[in-house]
């Protein structure tokens, strides 16, 4: 690839696993890269202008070209920058990728939210459910060090939600969505994750991130009030 | 031209399913079209897609590849020396693209589909709102994306016409339901005109369903609360 004078900044959110997942991408290229931290409360003029459909982090801009959408951003830093390959090459490959990504974000993510959003039984309806989802991303896993085969890749950055934010919220709201003697695979997968350098860098560092999410439930708690 | 073994799950109603066969149509690539019966889900399709059991699920070579907008780029990239390219060649614009193809599924879709579920004068007049909104949004989308040619992608229809032009039939159908024009010639007039060369596109007229005949399913898929 030639040296050319690229820009590239990240309108992003240290706590955003959409965010981060395109920091992990960036990193993984080794791409320098701005990193502008948004107030989601308080948005810029650069994201409401860069953003204008949904007002929504991350945001990436190439010399000054928006593109919006996490997995959006994700498939274009692979389809600009071709060494490191995040997605498979084989067109086959590539649609199961593709469609294991979706499955984190439409529903997992989906899911995932509700355990944190209601109580009592509607909670515990929520807990099984989403149990039921990841049974599916523990079957993946078997006899595989990563989502993607052998190295990280394309579904590990997007499921870094389940890892680094599922996981890690379980703590803070006490309910055990993802017991290791149900998910072992996981965490086993969890542990690879941690030993990959590009991963150690990018994801939010957990006691920050373990405070900030308490923060969030006990601002959620007051608005159910 | 014969390429193998290629199967696709689907109906003649689905949108989904739809995108499946104009980017086979596109690539010329001959196939077996297995219709589900509406009520009812073929064992083949369970097996095939046992994650989400729906349709179009695409079967090359006995691989099964589910999701609409997955199987039109898989299509592209599979036959990628065959017809002309699905989605476009520059990275950003296939960003855009993909990008647009996400709201149009994301927030588009579920807009249209509210106008069908809505309960009362209320509700209907809202999801209504909504869709002429974004429908607004993909005026100025289409603007940008055609850049003065005739469809979003170009010259000729490509991954972001085929997501939202399979929506045409259901489009009329749920305008007739509303007793509301959806797709307004002076309010989005570069979309109307696209609407009209996209069902006209070869890879698209034969699979078109009649406007009644869609709009005589809705009727099954969405029965209205008698009261």
């Amino acid at each position: 690839m030639a040296e050319r004078s690229e820009e590239v900044k990240l309108l992003g959110m240290w706590a955003s696993p959409f965010s981060r997942r395109v920091e992990i991408a960036l990193t993984l290229k080794g791409l320098p890269y701005e990193f502008s931290e948004q107030d989601i409360a308080n948005k810029s003029p650069l994201l409401l202008q860069s953003n204008p459909v949904h007002k929504m982090i991350p945001v990436l801009l190439h010399n000054g070209k928006p593109i919006s959408e996490s997995l959006v951003i994700l498939e274009y830093i692979d389809d600009t920058w071709q060494h490191n390959q995040i997605l498979p090459q084989d067109p086959y490959d590539k649609a199961i990728a593709r469609f294991w990504a979706r499955f984190v974000d439409e529903q997992i993510y989906v899911t995932a939210m509700k355990v944190v959003g209601k109580v009592g039984e509607e909670r515990d309806a929520a807990v099984e459910a989403t149990r039921d989802l990841l049974k599916l991303m523990e079957k993946e896993l078997v006899g595989k060090d990563f989502l993607g085969g052998e190295s990280l890749g394309f579904v590990d950055i997007v499921a870094t939600l389940v890892a680094f934010w599922l996981m890690r919220t379980e703590e803070v709201v006490g309910v055990k969505v993802v017991p290791v003697e149900m998910f072992p695979e996981i965490h086993r997968w969890v542990k690879n994750l941690l030993d990959v350098d590009v991963i150690k860098k990018c994801i939010p560092p957990e006691g920050e991130h373990l405070n900030y999410i308490r923060a969030r439930m006990d601002s959620l708690k007051l608005k159910s009030v | 031209m014969a390429t193998g073994d290629v199967k696709l799950i689907g109906s003649w109603a689905s949108v989904f399913v739809m995108r499946a066969r104009i980017a086979l149509n596109l690539k010329s690539i001959s196939y077996e079209f297995l219709q589900e019966t509406y009520g009812t889900k073929s064992e083949l399709l369970l097996k095939s897609n046992p994650v989400h059991k729906k349709m179009p699920v695409l079967i090359h070579a006995d691989k099964p590849v589910c999701e609409s907008n997955i199987i039109v780029q898989y299509i592209d990239e599979a036959w990628s020396s065959y017809g002309p390219s699905i989605l476009p060649s520059q990275p950003y614009d296939r960003a855009i693209a993909r990008f647009w193809a996400a709201y149009v599924d994301d927030k588009w879709f579920i807009a249209l589909r509210s106008i069908l579920t809505a309960r009362g004068e209320e509700e209907k007049k809202a999801a209504i709102a909504e869709v002429e909104e974004r429908t607004d949004h993909l005026e100025k989308a289409f603007i940008d994306c055609s850049n003065g040619k005739p469809f979003f992608n170009g010259d000729h229809i490509g991954y972001l016409d085929i997501a939202l032009g399979s929506f045409l039939g259901w489009w009329k159908v749920v305008e007739l339901d509303a007793s509301h024009i959806l797709l307004d010639e002076t309010k989005t007039p570069s979309l109307f005109k696209w609407a009209e060369r996209f069902c006209n596109d070869p890879a698209v007229k034969p699979l078109m369903p009649e406007t009644a005949k869609l709009a005589e399913f809705a009727r099954k898929l969405f029965p209205k609360p008698e009261a």
